[in-house]
């Protein structure tokens, strides 16, 4: 049995040196395997008395024990050793860009425009849009500027022929929707629209939305909330603003909506009224029995009021660095 | 309409400062776009005379003065050419200051000490005038403050109306209006009339009275040639921007601007027969006061006498019967043209004057005896002469309306959402110069005065109210409305949808303008023919664009000459096609792609997109309605497009879009930097949908068989897709192309394809039998119709 204390200890002692799980396995075979020498201990039990066999074969079972439990416990070792190499092997610089593609944006004018439509669009108006290529009728005349009307001055107007133009607002689209359907109306109408007129504030080409509100008891009062509050909200801001007298031939009363954004100037933004009796009545509605507000806003003028743009060129030059910034 | 703030304080004088008045105007409607001091800020400049001017000893150009400011005697060394012995003339002496805080002190000026400095315009802030120093008149008293003498505290004040109120467009019209937001009193001016001191009269015949319903006349005849217009005159004219002419333009021009009353004067002597108010003869020709020619439509109404037209009435004065600095004898015209008579003439010859302006507004009807009597009385006062009797011709048939509105007290508070008192309304009204009768209960009836053309309607008078109640005074709510649901339609993809996905996939949204140039337009689309503005701005927006793919590849070129080489961006908006059946306004979205596939990035490849980069996106974006696989791609041709890498894409047998390469031909003519590709397709259709249904998931696997065909290049993988389709039998799931390949292996003009296969039973599995015999059949079929081999 001296000789089995000698064994334990060399097999620990070789146990503790193996390198890896390969070594460790070298280990178990050599002691604890079919022909290891340990096994070859227990089969050796057979030479003893049978008083003598019980006590040795424990001893031997003890020892395997022992020995097993220290190969358990260096293998658990390894293998934390070994996968803390690997995980370290692993390791990643995570401050690398991703591997992506880049987004795009939607362009300024866009933005403003959705921003606009989800105001509206949340107490209930529909998004209504129309020919850009409008007749004189539908731009003008059933908006109660005749032919001559000095108001025609206004409108820088590119026309394809007597009859056919641009159109220059998108009031058209209100007049095709007073045509078609009947009060209670409420649409927002944004759209491209034209003018005759280029330089760094005027653009041949532009955004508006308008809007329409036809129903019972509407008064200037609803007229100054509604847009009172679209410009709080808009600019996320308390402006100050300003109503003031204006003209234009298709609301009366008619009115400038000035902000004031903290530093005393007064920048006019919209422009707005109670729809003109006479608007109604080319499209056939009672002027006695509805009344209305409509409003109109330049995209542009918004957009860079909201973002801070100084040239209104830029938002028709598509230069990708300028696009990005709103993405 | 421009205007000295002095001479409207002349009719009221509210007390209210420049800027708190110009504020009450824009808050009434009469918007003031400008206040400009009429001098710059400068003191201790007074009236003074040179007594004498010696040249400088040291000095060429300058000269030695004795300056007198009638209580002492100045030396002032000046540098001006005009400076003369007897001139008088503005004199900043020691101490003064002039603008910029220029201080003026003793000085020696090359050995010879100065006292002082003569000043020319600009250096008071008067014009940019630096000719020499100013030239004031004779009687100019010595020492008199000049900012007293030329009356310089005073303010042009530029109020910008708006088309309805022509009765603005005078003080007679301001005083009326300021008087109405201070409920003060407004001065009336009293204009006796003239008696006759002869009794001559020139004719006057209204041919087109519906036109011209008054003209009123009158002979002044022995007038001073001589005479110049006074200085208080010229001021108040200068200050309104209107330059001095000849005492009786300038009396003509300040009636004008006091009443409204545009004017006009012949020359007697010049004048055959009679005045006749008519129509001009088509082809007509005058010569008018600014020297230009003007070949007269027969819409226009002109101021003739027997020879011909001697002025476009209302719009400007021929220049044969002017009035010259000889004239002695005049005729005073002042008329009443109606506005559609005069509407949009004046643009027609390219002609704006002050009197076209008013005439289109309405000048007030009952006006014109009293502005006659008025020119006659200032003429009078400063060219003297004989008046003769006033004529007048008038239709009175022919003359406006005086309306009289109804106005419902209830009407006023629905449209305002307040209890707007009786008596306010009745006051706002009034000081307007309207006359109130009411003989129903909270009703009245408006008469509305001769110059208040804009006012016909009850809304019309409660836009007055409002407006000088003041917009700011009235209540505030929000509308309260029912609230019935929108259709909201699943089967349709929102616009905001699409563009959020085309975002998602790196295009950045492009808005290019909507007109282009024609070269351009024939480049890209030489079959649809473009709709041409006739008054473009300019060349490159001459004509509407039938596809947006130029306004695309002009901001691609815009981003490629600025180091911009990686390009995806996105466009919706309208395209314009005119054919025999009318004017299609189409709205499309389209896209362009060119440069690298990948941002530049470490893990990113260097290759350049190709057709596919683009397909696969489009086929994505037509995906976002569950009907992908609706929309075929057919090989085609565009003009504009590489005629080997066009597709056509249809959707339920119909064209809706292209997607190409674009012609290299094109990308080397515009100098393109790499390949570029483009799509562009109807969005209606990209936007259509179906919505998405049920049907029972399979419990039962797949089986999968992979296929590698080999087939002509010619033969396109729909062909082949079609015949598998209809050959493998009603249980195949789904066709998967996952490889192709040509090259070496394979035969030249061949290319091979690999196919996975897959099918499912709905209620039990297929047999190895089953999923053979399909395999067969397709490979068969494909092998006839395809002329395909199985790759060994």
């Amino acid at each position: 049995m001296e000789n089995l204390k000698n064994l334990l200890e060399q097999g620990k002692q070789a146990v503790e040196t193996a390198v890896d799980v390969k070594a460790l396995d070298d280990v178990r075979v050599q002691y604890l395997g079919k022909k290891g020498e340990l096994t070859q201990l227990l089969k050796g039990l057979g030479k003893l008395s049978a008083e003598e066999r019980p006590a040795a074969g424990a001893l031997i079972n003890e020892a395997k024990d022992a020995l097993q439990l220290a190969l358990d416990t260096r293998k658990s070792e390894l293998e934390a050793a070994a996968l803390t190499a690997k995980l370290a092997s692993e390791t990643l610089d995570v401050t690398l860009p991703g591997r992506r593609d880049e987004l795009g944006g939607l362009h300024p004018v866009t933005k403003t425009m959705q921003r606009i439509e989800a105001f509206f669009g949340s107490i209930g108006y529909t998004v209504a849009e129309g020919p850009e290529i409008e007749d004189d009728y539908h731009n003008f005349e059933a908006l109660n500027i005749p032919a001559h009307h000095p108001a025609r001055a206004m409108h820088d107007t590119f026309y394809f022929d007597a009859h056919t133009l641009l159109r220059t607002h998108t009031s058209p689209v209100q007049v095709r929707t007073m045509e078609s359907k009947a009060p209670p109306i409420r649409i927002i109408c944004p759209g491209r629209v034209y003018r005759c007129d280029y330089d760094q504030t005027h653009s041949p080409m532009f955004h508006q939305v308008e809007g329409l509100l036809i129903d019972k008891n509407i008064s200037f009062a609803d007229l100054k909330g509604t847009l009172e509050q679209f410009l709080r909200e808009f600019f996320e801001e308390d402006v100050k603003v300003r109503f003031r007298p204006s003209y234009f031939p298709f609301t009366e009363p008619s009115i400038e909506v000035d902000i004031d954004r903290g530093d005393g100037k007064w920048l006019e933004v919209l422009g707005c009224g109670m729809v003109h009796p006479k608007v109604f009545e080319y499209s056939g509605i009672d002027p006695e029995e509805y009344t209305g507000f409509a409003f109109g806003m330049g995209v542009e003028r918004l957009a860079m009021l909201r973002y801070g743009v100084n040239d209104l060129r830029l938002f028709f030059e598509n230069d990708l660095r300028f696009l990005k910034q709103f993405s | 309409m421009k205007f000295s703030e002095q001479w409207l304080r002349e009719w009221v004088n509210p007390s209210l400062d420049t800027q708190a008045l110009s504020d009450q105007l824009s808050l009434a409607g009469l918007e003031v776009d400008d206040v400009i001091g009429v001098a710059g800020d400068f003191s201790g400049v007074v009236v003074a005379q040179i007594i004498d001017a010696q040249p400088h000893p040291n000095a060429d150009k300058l000269q030695v003065c004795q300056v007198s400011d009638g209580a002492d005697t100045w030396q002032i060394v000046c540098g001006a050419a005009n400076a003369r012995a007897g001139l008088k003339t503005a004199l900043a002496r020691v101490g003064a200051c002039l603008p910029g805080d220029f201080k003026i002190k003793a000085a020696k000026l090359r050995q010879v000490e100065s006292f002082g400095m003569l000043c020319a315009e600009d250096e008071l802030g008067l014009s940019d005038d630096h000719a020499g120093i100013m030239e004031l008149p004779e009687d100019a008293p010595l020492g008199l403050n000049l900012r007293d003498y030329l009356n310089l505290d005073d303010q042009i004040i530029d109020v910008d109306l708006t088309p309805n109120r022509g009765d603005c467009l005078s003080l007679v019209g301001m005083a009326r209006e300021v008087g109405v937001l201070n409920q003060l009193p407004v001065k009336t001016l009293d204009i006796p009339a003239i008696p006759a001191q002869s009794d001559e009269v020139f004719p006057v015949e209204l041919v087109s009275p519906e036109d011209c319903p008054r003209y009123v006349g009158r002979v002044l005849r022995g007038i001073n040639p001589q005479a110049t217009t006074p200085a208080w005159m010229a001021s108040k004219l200068a200050r309104s921007g209107i330059r001095c002419i000849d005492p009786v333009v300038d009396v003509t021009n300040y009636v004008l601007l006091e009443l409204g009353q545009p004017m006009h004067a012949f020359d007697l002597n010049k004048l055959e027969g009679r005045i006749l108010v008519r129509k001009a003869e088509q082809g007509e020709t005058i010569r008018l006061l600014d020297g230009s020619d003007a070949t007269l439509n027969d819409d226009t109404l002109v101021i003739a006498d027997d020879k011909g037209a001697l002025a476009i009435a209302g719009i400007m004065g021929g220049e044969s019967s002017s009035v010259t600095e000889t004239t002695t004898d005049i005729f005073l015209e002042s008329a009443f043209f109606q506005p559609l008579s005069i509407v949009g003439r004046a643009r027609n010859y390219g002609l704006h004057t002050d009197s076209s302006h008013r005439f289109e507004r309405g000048v007030d009807w009952q006006q014109q005896v009293r502005a006659i009597e008025r020119a006659t009385q200032l003429l009078l006062d400063i060219v003297g002469g004989q008046p003769g009797p006033v004529i007048e011709a008038v239709s009175v048939e022919h003359l406006p309306l005086q309306p009289v509105v109804r106005l419902r007290h209830d009407r006023v508070d629905a449209m305002l959402a307040m209890a707007m008192p009786a008596n306010v309304i009745e006051d706002i009204l009034a000081r307007l110069g309207m006359t109130l009768t009411s003989d129903v209960e909270r009703e009245w009836s408006v008469s509305v005065p001769s110059y208040r053309f804009d006012i016909t309607l009850e809304v019309d008078l409660i836009e007055e109210i409002a407006r000088v109640y003041g917009y700011d005074n009235l209540p505030v709510r929000t509308p309260v409305a029912q609230l019935p649901l929108p259709p909201i339609p699943e089967a349709k993809v929102a616009v905001s949808r699409l563009r959020e996905h085309l975002i998602s996939r790196g295009y950045q949204e492009a808005i290019t303008y909507s007109f282009i140039e024609i070269g351009l337009a024939k480049q890209f689309d030489p079959e649809n023919e473009p709709l041409a503005l006739a008054n473009p701005i300019s060349a490159e927006m001459a004509v509407m664009r039938t596809t947006l793919w130029p306004g695309l590849i002009k901001a691609v070129l815009y981003n490629q000459n600025r180091q911009q080489t990686r390009i995806r961006m996105f466009e919706t908006g309208q395209r314009f096609i005119s054919s025999d059946s009318g004017l299609e306004q189409q709205n499309v979205v389209a896209g362009v792609i060119t440069g690298n596939r990948d941002a530049e990035g470490w893990t990113a490849g260097k290759d350049k997109v190709d057709f596919f980069d683009l397909k696969g996106d489009v086929e994505s974006l037509l995906g976002l309605g569950g009907q992908g696989s609706e929309f075929a791609f057919v090989a085609s041709k565009h003009p504009a497009l590489h005629p080997g890498q066009t597709a056509a894409i249809e959707l339920a047998g119909q064209v809706i879009g292209f997607i190409g390469a674009l012609h290299p031909q094109l990308v080397h003519e515009l100098d393109l930097s790499s390949s570029v590709f483009l799509f562009e397709i109807d969005l209606e259709a990209a936007l259509s949908g179906r919505l998405s249904r049920y049907s029972a998931l399979s419990k039962f696997p797949e089986m999968r068989r992979d296929l590698s065909l080999v087939v002509d290049q010619s033969v396109s993988f729909s062909a082949v897709k079609a015949v598998v389709a209809k050959t493998a039998g009603e249980f195949l799931k789904n066709i998967r192309l996952f490889d192709m390949y040509q090259g070496q292996g394979i035969e030249a003009g061949r290319k091979s394809l690999a196919l996975g296969l897959t099918w499912q039973h709905p209620s039990r599995t297929l047999t190895d039998e089953e999923i053979n015999n399909s395999v067969n059949a397709v490979v068969s079929a494909l092998s006839q119709e395809c002329g395909a081999s199985l790759r060994d």
